[in-house]
């Protein structure tokens, strides 16, 4: 733990360095992440509201997913180079140092730049939380730091699965966008408005329900209270994250000298 | 027009090179397009009459703004190009027998058009196998059709200018993070990438529609479907026209003056 407070430190320096240039960024990816609320207003502002959630249901949950995601993304987000490392044969390095390997990796790249949205994501979750008309108790905010931490796991984990399939195709998936950024863009609405299928999809095989709908239909007063307890089930997902990142390293051939 | 086509076909065989990456990128706009259809349903089935266009033309607007993702998306840079104004190798760019504004445009127009020639033919093809309200429809008519390409060239030459402007503001910030991390949600929202413009709120929809970002993929993709008809369509192509002309003046002058006040270090 000490080192990785070490690491970013260094991290933070290195950014400092272009200390206007950092700035910019930060307020440049506080506002990159307006325009999807904004078209979240625009369309719940016209039509009032879809299948019985209004504007501030729907930005609770935008909010909450959107805070879930920056977490994993700020700190995840090393596995998202991956490939490149991998190319680039710099895995070697990692192998042959006494620590883990999913904490070395974590410690190569910490998107500083990801603190504007990250802060972004927690003032949205503070409009969120304030305008949504749930009646709050201990519960219902235990819930929703729930759901927070249930979201990033699955991000992380979805993260580490990306990395460990890169393994075996050298190069970055784009098709992985779909389940990481995919999942927060449309997640940003509760899931069951995408049909009973993808609901089912979402809860079994890449648990974004787990700390999303549920969780959620409880907050509004619509589901039983031991939903509030199902994002502590996400975590489960690092389960299979884990064994593809596993499978990939133990398939790996370095590149290079 | 003849260092265009160059580029072009270079463009194509690097591209062909990463055909699996072309499959991944198919696959993931068929993904991301069938989502978004999903969620405007659920608001079609919630309240039908307020929305601002028929349900199938937001099908067929979702499936060709897919389709030709590559052609106009706002983040298709070249970070060799920031990093050629950056490091000075422009200089290089200048030595050649070919204006840098001209050479640049036809290299990104190149580079988008040889991205979208790719991957837009297997999305036209199966969305528009997808059974009625859900897939790619026709075109409104004959006549919305050849708007449509009109339209279309002309949205990708905007697209082009605006990004040339980006680049050329590299000569004065000399770090591009900055001006592309503030413009890029701007495009993004505005020229329709995100939300067909008909859905945003009536008064800011029609001062959208009358700036720049109005005349990039928000116009064709709404002649080709019929939602932009009659009158309304000679504004827009007028507007598109003014458009790429201003953007093409500015940009030009932005590297007039970069270049006038450009300092390379030998070496």
């Amino acid at each position: 733990m000490r080192l990785y407070m070490m690491f970013l430190a260094m991290h933070l320096k290195s950014r400092m360095a272009y200390r206007k240039s950092f700035i910019l960024y930060l307020f440049g990816q506080f506002f990159s992440a307006f325009s999807s609320f904004a078209v979240l207003y625009f369309l719940l502002d016209r039509f009032g509201e879809v299948k019985g959630y209004t504007l501030s249901d729907c930005l609770l949950c935008a909010s909450v997913m959107w805070m879930a995601f920056s977490l994993a993304e700020c700190f995840f987000r090393g596995f998202d180079r991956f490939p490149g490392i991998i190319r680039r044969a710099e895995f070697d390095r990692i192998l042959v140092r006494p620590r883990g390997l999913i904490f070395q990796v974590l410690c190569q790249e910490v998107e500083f730049q990801r603190l504007g949205k990250l802060l972004q994501a927690a003032l949205m979750l503070g409009v969120g939380v304030t305008l949504s008309e749930v009646a709050w108790t201990p519960l219902r905010c235990i819930c929703v730091v729930l759901m927070v931490l249930g979201g990033a796991a699955v991000f992380s984990a979805l993260y580490l699965m990306y990395a460990g399939i890169s393994f075996f195709t050298l190069e970055g998936l784009e098709f992985m966008n779909c389940f990481t950024d995919g999942g927060k863009e449309h997640g940003s609405y509760p899931l069951d408005i995408y049909g009973e299928g993808l609901l089912k999809f979402c809860t079994y095989i890449i648990p974004y329900a787990l700390f999303q709908y549920y969780p959620l239909q409880y907050l509004l007063g619509r589901g039983p209270e031991w939903y509030a307890l199902l994002p502590l089930a996400a975590p489960l997902f690092f389960v299979p994250g884990y064994a593809v990142w596993r499978l990939g390293v133990r398939k790996y051939k370095s590149a290079g000298s | 027009m003849k260092a265009c086509l160059t580029f072009f076909r270079m463009r194509l065989k690097s591209g062909l090179q990463y055909r699996t990456a072309a499959w991944a990128g198919i696959v993931t706009q068929f993904f991301w397009g069938f989502m978004e259809i999903r969620l405007y349903y659920a608001f079609y089935e919630a309240s039908p009459e307020r929305f601002p266009m028929t349900f199938a033309q937001l099908t067929s607007y979702v499936w060709l703004r897919q389709a030709l993702l590559a052609l106009f998306n706002a983040w298709s840079f070249e970070m060799e190009l920031f990093d050629m104004i950056l490091k000075g190798d422009v200089a290089y760019e200048l030595c050649r027998p070919a204006s840098l504004y001209g050479m640049w445009f036809a290299r990104s127009l190149a580079l988008r058009i040889s991205r979208v020639v790719l991957r837009c033919v297997p999305l036209l093809v199966v969305t528009s196998l997808l059974p009625a309200p859900w897939g790619l429809g026709g075109p409104a008519s004959l006549s919305a059709f050849a708007a449509f390409l009109v339209s279309m060239t002309l949205s990708a030459c905007v697209c082009v200018a605006f990004s040339l402007i980006i680049y050329f503001s590299c000569f004065f910030t000399l770090s591009s993070d900055g001006v592309r991390m503030f413009t890029l949600p701007l495009v993004e929202l505005f020229s329709g990438a995100l939300i067909p413009l008909p859905f945003m709120p009536d008064g800011l929809a029609a001062i959208v529609q009358l700036s720049p970002f109005g005349a990039m993929q928000n116009a064709p993709l709404r002649i080709y479907s019929g939602n932009i008809t009659g009158k309304e369509l000679a504004l827009v192509l007028a507007l598109q026209l003014f458009w790429l002309m201003a953007l093409c003046v500015i940009g030009y002058a932005m590297q007039r003056q970069g270049l006038r006040r450009l300092c390379v270090q030998g070496g």
